[in-house]
C-alpha cells in the first residue's frame, strides 16, 4: 500500500512536469471517454423518447392495415384498399377478448371555424377510438354509438386542432365547417404528442366513420385505412392477433396458400424494431469509442516508450540504489494508468459540458448515466494498464549499467 | 567473528540483508570484499572480449581505495562487479562474507540497496526533486515509512553539512553541493561499502578538495570502505592504496604507507610525488 502511494505521487509530479505533453497525449482517450458518455447518454434519453411514444399510442394494440406489408407504398396500398368497417364489425362479433376495436382513416383537409382556417387531419372512426388510442375527453363528451350508426354530424378536437381553430375559447357546442358541411364539436380530446413517427397526435379532428365516408373523402365506400384493436393485457395479445387474422382471413375469402392482402402488426412488433436499430446503433457507436480509445491508449503507450527512452539514466540510477525490476514497472505502470485515469476524468468532465450544452440546445432532460461513467472510469484505468505495460516491462528490464552510462 | 562464515555464504540474501539492518557494521567479517579469481568476458559478435582476467583482491573494511587505469582496461567492469550491477563470468565475489557475484537481478537490487553506495562522476541526482527527496531514494525502495525515511535522509544532509538545502533542487545546487546531496544518499543506508566513480571529474579544484575531505571523514569516522576510480594522480595519492588495472588485471597493488592520525590527506597529496 505504502508503496503503491509512493507510486503514485510519483507518477503525479511525473505528469504534471510534463503538463502540456500529458495534456496531448491523453487527449485521444479524453475525446473517446467524453464521446462515449455523451453518446450513452442520448441514446438513452433518446430511447426514452421514443419508448414513451409508442406507449402513447395505446396500450397492448393491435394493427390491421391494408397491402400485404411486404413494402408497398403507403399510396398504393390506399388505391388498393380491402379493408372495411364490415371487417371491423365481423372481428368485434367473433373474436372473444378484445378490449375495443375501431376502424380508422385520415386525410387532411381545410377545416373552418368561425374564427379561423386550418388544414387539418380529419380521422374517420367509430365509437371505441378514444378508448383503443387511450385519449380522455377533457371537455364536453365522447361519440355515442348511435351518433356512429347514424353518420351524425359530430367531432372531436385534439389539443392541437383546438388551438389553431377556436384558439383559447370552448369549442363544445360551436361549428366547424370541413368542405360544404357544418360539423358539431361535441367534445376534446386530452394532448398526446408526437407518435414515433413524428406526427403531431394532436393535430386531429375526429368523425364517425360513416359521416367521413360520405361527406369528407367519398372516395371508396365503405373502405378504412386500418384496423386498430386493443388487448386488455400484454399476454393474449399474440392470441388476439391470430383469432383476428383467423377472421380476416374468412372475410377475406383468402384461399388457403393465398397471399393476404392486409397485415397484422402489433405494438409490440414497433417496439422490436425500435430495439434493433438502437442495437445497431450501439454496436457502432461502440465501435467508433473502442477505435478511438484503442488510438488514444497506443498514444499513450508510444509516450510512455518515449519517456522510458529519456528517462534511462534516472531508471538506472534508481536500480542501482537498490530498486528492483518490480519497483520500477510499478513506478511507469502507474504513470501511464494516471495518465489515462486523468484522461477518462478529464473526459468526463468534457462529457458533462457537453450534456448540459446539449441539454439546452435539444430542450431534452440527459442523464450522465452511472453505468456508463463507472465502465469509462475502469476502460481508462484498463487501458492504462493495458498499454503502460509494455514501456513498463521495457524500463524495468534495462540494464542498469546501460541506463547509467546513458546522458 | 568467525562464527558461521561458511554457511552464511549461501544462505538466503534477504536474511542477511534484515541482519545487516540491525548490525553494527563493525561485526562485519573481514575482509569486507574479496573477489577470487574473477573474470568477465563479452561476447561482441565473433570475438570475445576478456574484460577481466582471473582477479585476486581483498579489501579490509575501512580502506580507501584507489582503483586507476586507463579507459578501456577494466576498471569500469571490475567497478561493476563490486557493485552488483553485474555478474561475473567466473570466480566468486564476496561481499561481508557473502557470496553476492552469482545472485539473480532482485537480490543484487537488495545487495545494492542494503550493503553498497554509489557515487557517480555526474551525481546523477533525480532533476526536479529536492534534495531530501534525491537523499530518500534508497530508503524508498526497502518500503520503509515515510517519516522514518525524512529523519534518517535529513541525518544525512546534516552529515555532508547541507542540512539548510534539504528542498533545494539539483538545479539549485552547486555542483560541489549536489555531489555533496549525492554522498548524502549513498550513505543514507550506512552502507559498509561505497563506490565511487570520478566523483570529482566534474568538479573544480576548490570542491574537489572539499569532496575529498568530505569522503575521507566518513572513511575515517564511519568505518566506512571507499573504493575511488580516479584518473587524477593527487587524488588517488590520498588513497590507502592504489590499484592499477591494465588489461583486465591488476598490474599493480600499492599499498600507500599507512596513514597518519589523523586527515593525513593533504599532506600526503603534497608530498606525493
Amino acid at each position: 500500500m505504502n508503496a503503491l502511494w509512493d507510486a503514485l505521487g510519483l507518477a503525479l509530479r511525473s505528469i504534471a512536469r510534463s503538463g502540456l505533453r500529458s495534456l496531448l497525449t491523453v487527449l485521444g482517450v479524453l475525446i473517446g471517454i467524453a464521446a462515449v458518455v455523451t453518446v450513452v447518454a442520448l441514446g438513452e434519453s433518446a430511447r426514452e423518447q421514443v419508448s414513451s411514444q409508442i406507449q402513447s399510442l395505446g396500450s397492448n394494440l393491435i394493427y390491421i392495415f391494408n397491402g400485404s406489408g411486404d413494402g408497398q407504398s403507403r399510396e398504393r396500398e390506399r388505391a388498393g384498399q380491402r379493408l372495411s368497417v364490415s371487417d371491423a364489425d365481423a372481428i368485434r362479433r367473433q373474436v372473444v377478448g378484445l378490449a375495443a376495436i375501431t376502424v380508422y382513416s385520415s386525410r387532411a383537409a381545410q377545416v373552418a371555424s368561425d374564427f379561423e382556417t386550418a388544414k387539418v387531419d380529419v380521422v374517420g372512426a367509430d365509437q371505441d377510438y378514444v378508448t383503443v388510442r387511450g385519449y380522455e375527453i377533457v371537455s364536453g363528451r365522447d361519440l355515442s354509438a348511435s351518433e356512429v350508426q347514424t353518420k351524425a354530424k359530430v367531432v372531436l378536437l385534439g389539443q392541437t386542432a383546438k388551438l389553431r381553430l377556436f384558439g383559447n375559447a370552448d369549442p363544445v357546442g360551436q361549428s366547424l365547417r370541413i368542405g360544404r358541411h357544418r360539423f358539431l364539436v361535441i367534445g376534446v380530446l386530452s394532448p398526446k404528442g408526437q407518435t414515433p413517427f413524428g406526427t403531431d397526435q394532436d393535430d386531429r379532428i375526429i368523425t364517425p366513420i360513416g359521416s367521413w365516408q360520405s361527406r369528407i373523402f367519398p372516395g371508396h365506400p365503405g373502405r378504412v385505412d386500418m384496423i386498430i384493436a386493443s388487448a386488455p393485457n400484454p399476454t393474449v395479445v399474440d392470441a388476439l392477433r391470430d383469432q383476428m387474422d383467423q377472421v380476416m382471413l374468412e372475410q377475406h375469402r383468402t384461399p388457403p396458400d393465398g397471399k393476404r392482402d392486409y397485415h397484422l402488426l402489433t405494438q409490440d412488433s414497433f417496439r422490436q424494431s425500435e430495439e434493433e436499430i438502437y442495437g445497431v446503433l450501439s454496436v457502432v457507436l461502440v465501435s467508433v469509442a473502442a477505435i478511438s480509445l484503442f488510438v488514444g491508449g497506443v498514444g499513450v503507450m508510444n509516450i510512455m516508450l518515449v519517456s522510458v527512452n529519456e528517462r534511462r539514466r534516472e531508471i538506472g540510477t534508481r536500480l542501482a540504489v537498490g530498486a528492483r525490476q518490480k519497483d520500477i514497472r510499478l513506478q511507469f505502470l502507474t504513470e501511464a494508468v494516471t495518465l489515462t485515469t486523468l484522461g477518462g476524468l478529464l473526459g468526463l468532465g468534457l462529457a458533462a459540458l457537453g450534456i448540459s450544452v446539449l441539454e439546452e440546445q435539444l430542450d431534452w432532460t440527459l442523464r450522465l448515466n452511472v453505468p456508463a461513467v463507472v465502465a469509462a472510469l475502469g476502460t481508462s484505468l484498463s487501458l492504462g494498464v493495458i498499454f503502460g505495460f509494455l514501456p513498463a516491462q521495457r524500463a524495468a528490464r534495462l540494464d542498469p549499467i546501460e541506463a547509467l552510462r546513458h546522458e | 567473528m568467525a562464527r558461521a562464515e561458511r554457511p552464511k555464504s549461501r544462505r538466503p540474501l534477504r536474511l542477511i540483508a534484515e541482519e545487516h539492518a540491525s548490525e553494527p557494521l563493525d561485526h562485519a567479517p573481514e575482509p569486507l570484499v574479496e573477489l577470487l579469481g574473477v573474470g568477465k568476458d563479452y561476447v561482441t559478435g565473433p570475438e570475445v572480449v576478456h574484460a577481466l582476467i582471473d582477479v585476486q583482491l581483498s579489501i579490509p573494511r575501512g580502506e580507501f581505495v584507489a582503483v586507476v587505469g586507463a579507459s578501456g582496461s577494466g576498471k569500469s567492469t571490475l567497478m561493476n562487479i563490486l557493485g552488483c550491477l553485474d555478474r561475473p563470468s567466473y570466480g566468486h565475489y564476496r561481499l561481508g562474507g557473502v557470496d553476492v557475484g552469482g545472485r539473480g537481478v532482485d537480490e543484487r537490487a537488495l545487495v545494492r540497496n542494503r550493503l553498497i553506495g554509489f557515487i557517480f562522476q555526474g551525481f546523477n541526482l533525480l532533476p526536479r526533486t529536492t534534495a531530501l527527496e534525491n537523499v530518500e531514494l534508497p530508503l524508498l525502495y526497502r518500503g520503509m515509512p515515510h517519516k522514518q525515511r525524512r529523519r534518517l535522509a535529513l541525518t544525512a544532509l546534516e552529515q555532508v553539512g547541507l542540512l539548510g538545502r534539504a528542498n533545494h533542487r539539483p538545479n539549485e545546487l552547486s555542483g560541489g553541493q549536489q555531489q555533496r546531496v549525492a554522498i548524502a544518499r549513498a550513505i543514507v543506508t550506512h552502507p559498509p561499502l561505497l563506490l565511487a566513480d570520478e566523483p570529482t571529474g566534474n568538479l573544480d579544484s576548490k570542491t574537489t578538495l572539499e569532496v575529498m575531505e568530505l569522503l575521507e571523514r566518513l572513511v575515517d569516522d564511519e568505518k566506512i570502505t571507499l573504493v575511488l576510480v580516479t584518473h587524477e594522480e593527487d587524488i588517488a595519492a590520498r588513497a590507502h592504496r592504489i590499484i592499477s588495472v591494465r588489461d583486465g588485471r591488476i598490474e599493480k597493488d600499492d599499498p600507500r604507507p599507512p596513514p597518519l592520525p589523523r586527515r593525513p590527506g593533504k599532506e600526503a597529496a603534497e608530498s606525493a610525488p
